[in-house]
């Protein structure tokens, strides 16, 4: 039991790491796109809306399953 | 702060934050529990029996709770906003209406217009109607003694399947019955790579709802057991000197709840938007 509340500790960790890395790599390359084009900005911020849902779905999703493993040990 | 949930709270200092972001039978009310003011709850089982609605209805549990309740709340509070605000339209809007025009032209000008083209208009008040829906459940799950709806994912999932059927209805219309299977896959493949491809892009296909549920739900979920957590932390560390930094912890954390609650209704009404027009106007 409390190992499984240790691999869910883990798993969450590991789910925003990799959704941390994911987001900050677009919003560098937003940031990046809109100083060397600043006419670009909406299209840009869309973008970047759309791209940081799909990251923070897949990272969401992992820390759901952490939940789960925690509540249904 | 439900009966059940109650009961595991204030044991051996721990605080029950999963009970609190469940949904459950009965309402929290203030004023009316003699012995706490703040802790009062109404029964909304009396409620789900007088309208035969206490036993499972083809296996499908109906019965009034909280988040029903809180989401009728949401609904009702919306049409009234929106007929105090549009039934005379005014040419220059003032107060409220000021408001919530700007925030339907932004939708419609940067979001729909942009992503969808002209053909967006079409779709525009349903796309409105989930944004709006959205926003308010979850600003009102932001209030004292309320829940948020669209934390219980039976309602995002409800939410979702309505999104999927508007992009599958949009992709018939616009593209006929067989058309729209057909544009599963690009045209012109080999036989044998359409083995792989289809269930492929049948499994893409029903992970786009799939994904807009878990994303609005967990978002929703999250922040509300971020907040309970920062509070709950002065009862399980048994002092009052956590209490200052709890407290300005989870007040920060409300002000990011209102910032996501807006973001999450955005973005569901973006995706919405972008799923319609790919199943509409597929790229091939």
């Amino acid at each position: 039991m409390d190992l499984a509340y240790m691999g869910a500790a883990i798993g969450a960790g590991l789910g925003a790491i990799g959704a941390g890395i994911g987001i900050g790599l677009l919003a560098a390359g937003a940031l990046e796109g809109i100083s060397r084009q600043p006419e670009a900005v909406a299209d840009i911020r869309t973008n970047m809306i759309i791209a940081a849902a799909l990251i923070e779905g897949v990272a969401l999703l992992a820390e759901i399953i952490c939940v789960l493993v925690v509540v249904t040990k | 702060m439900a009966g059940e949930a109650s009961a595991a709270d204030g044991a051996d200092n721990q605080v029950d934050v999963i009970g609190h972001v469940l949904d459950h039978d009965s309402l929290e009310v203030p004023f009316v529990n003699a012995h706490h003011i703040f802790d009062g709850h109404i029964d909304l089982r009396g409620l789900s029996e007088a309208l035969g609605l206490a036993e499972p209805i083809f296996g499908v549990d109906m019965s009034i709770t909280r988040h029903v309740v809180v989401m009728w709340l949401a609904s009702g509070l919306l049409v009234l906003t929106m007929l105090a605000c549009f039934r005379r339209p005014a040419l220059v809007p003032s107060g409220l209406a000021n408001l919530l025009e700007t925030i339907v032209l932004f939708l419609r000008d940067e979001v729909v217009l942009p992503v969808m083209g002209e053909g967006g208009r079409a779709y525009l008040p349903f796309l409105l109607t989930v944004f709006f829906f959205i926003l308010y459940c979850n600003l009102f799950g932001l209030l004292p003694y309320s829940a948020t709806a669209t934390g219980n994912i039976s309602v995002t999932a409800a939410l979702a399947l309505i999104s999927f059927a508007v992009t599958q209805g949009a992709g018939i219309l616009n593209n006929g019955f067989f058309g729209h299977w057909k544009n599963l896959v690009p045209s012109g493949l080999p036989a044998p790579l359409l083995i792989i491809l289809v269930p492929i892009e049948i499994i893409g296909m029903l992970a786009k709802p799939f994904a807009l549920c878990i994303r609005l739900f967990a978002n929703m979920i999250a922040g509300h057991v971020a907040i309970l957590v920062f509070l709950g932390m002065i009862i399980m560390l048994k002092s009052y000197w956590v209490a200052p930094a709890s407290v300005v912890l989870a007040a920060a954390l409300y002000l990011l709840e209102i910032f996501i609650a807006f973001i999450q209704a955005f973005i569901f009404t973006l995706l919405t938007a972008l799923f319609v027009n790919m199943a509409a106007h597929p790229e091939h």
